[in-house]
């Protein structure tokens, strides 16, 4: 168990890409942007960011060369939802980073610092394709001193599954939960959920707009702290949408005049229902990350949760991206079989991908600067040996910002020792 | 109206449990609760030039499949059949229905409500009198997802946060207005067990045993120590030898594992675990048929061979508890390999529904690991 740590602190070292060319040749490259699917295609990389992508381009001198002859090539995924890197073990086996208890932080929670990139969970999902991630709090539920969560718990970031600079965007969405599983945060009450949101709302507007009177002293008083009401002030300039826990198609309805009132803008998590209200959730210009294989109704908030959902929800023109409806975080890597799932329910092929790279990364803010393979875009890149969607498709290599990742992770060790060693010890024994 | 149904079934529970315990009961208790599974009338149909994965491990191409009065009559190729309904297979794969050795559908139906939730009598560290198919709510709609996904046979268990969550029942989920038009004709019942961390949680986070994994042993053995005297002074009685004891739904149940009529279904995710339960099953006489969700199979393929004890495993669960952090894609693929009988299993309404992309992944991670698995396999 000892060498087998030690094993693993050697494979996540930071591996420096200094001044680095790589060209990646000869594969069927999915690009998700305006160049389509190329056939035979090069990418070139330079120093972490895509540098050209087409057919018959000449090689660099000195560019290392990555044959991807029969490959498919694709961006890398992104995990629009979970909590990679905050959590090793959820049940019973010490803190989750992404829970948010008490009322002295809730807005200004924010996870970002918290993100521990030597998380065992990172190298099982970077090496079956998964390169950056949107890691979410949660309201946590009450602990053994009853300190529970809020209806607002916090900031959302986007990282990437690098081994350098990993936080991309430390304020990436602020998370709200409302309908059934806010109001256990709110006494009970779907409608005290509301209200709270509404309050944390006011509060900032008024202290954004009366901050020199606030400091003087001369504001009432907030239920919020400065670190709650500055996160907020994001919401209102714009950077960093709400994206809100919700499924019931009332509460869709409830969430669109909201943001307009408010003016922010938003992204619904759950959205069980919200294919009822595609062109509502369109006109409002919502974004939507759901699980597409959830079709059971579960409570009645998603009583008419059906699959096809994703595929309504696109063709009436809103930005969708795909979750993994058994486990986000863990086995965050399933987006693919979500993005099959999706396409076995009539979305295209080519939107189901978008929906597991691009789509997230424009709705986390992250558009221009990853999620397809454009030039001038992060070198997120993944080479696959069949069509990425069909479950026996494991990458045989993923690049972050460039980089080639070590496609090794703690289960392939272990896998490596059961399954495959030589050694004529008894099995406790082995390497 | 409830109350009164709660009242009747109160006042038939202790009439029966003040007759003392003889054969007659039991058998009396089987044939209220047995099976009352028809099939339809069923047309005569032909499905014929399809890609037929028996699922005895053959494949058979361009086959040809006689299906009458709910029976499979052949398998072959150019079979004739006069005024049968043909369906044209070519193209298309035909399977056996899937079952699912592991489903909690009916017992913790959706809507999820708290008013739903009567999959585990976790009022009890065992409770082995209590019987799944009598919370198995019919009208769960889960139960036609999985279908929609090709699954025509399931095992409903209990809950695992006893140590005996109680019987387990085979279902076919067919519509039924109760369990027992969904039973399995013929299955037999099985015994849920539950190693490891859900009992000592439940059980240690109120002050009660067990709290630990020692405290769990001690919970399985003491149990079938009691059923163990049951059995022998229930066989004495029926030699002439002493009183029988009073009927007791709880050791009859147990008694019945120890009689091999009942088989074990043991959640159990650790190797270590599987293992000091392989061994309680030796002390006591007993056989485990299978280890469910098994995330560490992978570690004891030759243990459970030798134990002819089967695995019932996810493609890739991993994680959620420390128990499961040792989870492997290729979990499945290094029990079949050592010839271990090696399942897949949901624990989920929605697993349940892509068992075949389930087995997928592992055919995958399989091959990746070792190369081509046949598909028949």
């Amino acid at each position: 168990m000892n060498r087998l740590v030690t094993a693993l602190l050697l494979i996540v070292l930071p591996v420096v890409a200094a001044a680095q060319t790589t060209a990646i040749v000869g594969g069927k490259v999915h690009t998700v942007g305006p160049q389509g699917t190329l056939d035979n295609a090069t990418i070139i990389i330079v120093n972490g960011r895509i540098h050209a992508v087409g057919t018959g381009l000449g090689i660099p001198d000195g560019a290392e060369t990555i044959d991807a002859a029969g490959k498919l090539v694709t961006p890398g995924l992104f995990s629009p939802i979970g909590r990679l890197g905050l959590v090793e073990v959820g049940l019973s086996a010490g803190p989750v980073d992404s829970e948010q208890r008490g009322e002295r932080f809730t807005a200004g929670f924010a996870v970002a610092d918290a993100y521990n990139p030597r998380s065992t969970l990172i190298a099982v999902n970077r090496i079956e394709g998964v390169t950056r991630a949107a890691i979410v709090p949660s309201p946590g539920f009450p602990d053994d001193s009853g300190s529970m969560g809020h209806v607002l718990s916090g900031l959302a970031a986007v990282v990437n599954l690098g081994d350098e600079d990993v936080v991309d965007r430390p304020a990436a969405a602020m998370v709200v939960t409302l309908g059934e599983g806010g109001s256990h945060f709110a006494d009970g009450t779907r409608a005290g959920a509301w209200l709270t949101l509404r309050n944390a709302l006011d509060e900032a507007r008024d202290y954004g707009n009366h901050k020199e009177d606030f400091e003087r002293g001369m504001r009432r008083d907030y239920v919020h702290s400065v670190a709650d009401l500055e996160a907020l002030q994001k919401v209102f300039s714009g950077t960093t949408p709400l994206l809100v826990n919700i499924n019931r198609a009332s509460d869709i309805e409830a969430l669109t005049r909201l943001i307009t009132e408010y003016r922010i803008a938003a992204i619904i998590v759950g959205g069980a229902e919200a294919w009822m209200l595609a062109d509502e959730i369109a006109a409002a210009n919502i974004s939507v990350i759901l699980s597409p294989a959830y079709n059971l109704p579960g409570n009645f908030d998603s009583i008419n949760a059906r699959r096809g959902a994703a595929g309504i929800l696109i063709d009436a023109g809103v930005r969708v991206a795909l979750a993994d409806s058994q486990s986000q975080t863990h086995n965050a890597r399933n987006i693919t079989q979500s993005a099959g799932n999706a396409v076995r329910d009539g979305l295209a092929w080519d939107a189901a991908l978008r929906a597991i790279t691009l789509a997230p990364a424009e709705i986390f803010g992250m558009g221009t600067y990853a999620g397809s393979i454009e030039v001038g875009k992060a070198a997120d890149i993944v080479i696959w040996p069949a069509d990425p969607l069909e479950l026996t498709s494991f990458p045989d290599q993923v690049l972050i910002n460039g980089v080639s990742i070590p496609m090794v992770s703690r289960q392939t060790l272990l896998r490596d020792r059961y399954m495959q060693s030589q050694s004529e010890l008894p099995p406790a024994y082995r390497d | 109206m409830k109350n009164k149904i709660a009242a009747l079934a109160g006042i038939a529970t202790m009439a029966l449990l003040a007759v003392a315990c003889d054969k007659s009961a039991e058998d009396a208790a089987d044939a209220a609760f047995a099976s009352r599974y028809k099939a339809l009338p069923g047309t005569k149909t032909l499905i014929t030039g399809a890609t037929v994965l028996t699922g005895a491990g053959e494949r058979l191409e361009d086959a040809d499949l006689l299906i009458d009065d709910g029976r499979i009559v052949e398998v072959g190729t150019d079979l004739n059949a006069d005024g049968a309904d043909v369906v044209d297979a070519a193209g298309k794969w035909v399977t056996p229905g899937i079952i699912d050795v592991h489903s909690h559908l009916g017992v913790y139906p959706s809507p999820g409500t708290e008013s739903h939730s009567d999959g585990n009598e976790a009022t009890a560290p065992v409770t082995a009198e209590v019987w799944a198919e009598h919370s198995v709510w019919p009208q769960d709609p889960g139960f036609v997802t999985a279908l929609a996904g090709g699954v025509t046979s399931m095992q409903i268990l209990p809950g695992s946060a006893n140590l005996i969550g109680g019987r387990g029942v085979t279902l076919k989920n067919v519509p039924g207005r109760n369990v027992m038009d969904m039973k399995f004709p013929g299955a037999p019942h099985s015994l849920k067990m539950a190693c490891g961390e859900n009992p000592k949680r439940v059980y240690g986070g109120r002050g009660q045993a067990p709290g630990t994994r020692m405290g769990n042993v001690a919970g399985y053995r003491a149990a079938w120590i009691e059923a163990a005297d049951y059995r022998d002074k229930l066989a004495a009685a029926e030699n002439g030898e002493g009183e029988a004891p009073t009927r007791d739904l709880r050791l009859e149940t147990l008694a019945g594992v120890l009689d091999g009529e009942i088989l074990v279904h043991n959640h159990c995710y650790r190797a270590d675990e599987m293992s000091v339960m392989l061994d309680i099953a030796r002390e006591f006489g007993y056989k485990v048929s299978a280890f469910h969700h098994a995330v560490e199979a992978y570690k004891i393929p030759d243990l459970l061979a030798e134990a002819d004890t089967c695995a019932a495993m996810w493609a890739d669960w991993w994680g959620f508890k420390m128990e499961a952090y040792d989870g492997i894609r290729e979990n499945v693929a290094i029990v079949d390999q050592a010839d271990a009988c090696a399942i897949i299993h949901s624990d989920s309404g929605l697993g349940i529904q892509v068992l075949n992309q389930e087995t997928a992944k592992v055919m995958g991670a399989a091959a990746k690991a070792r190369g081509e698995v046949a598909r028949h396999r």
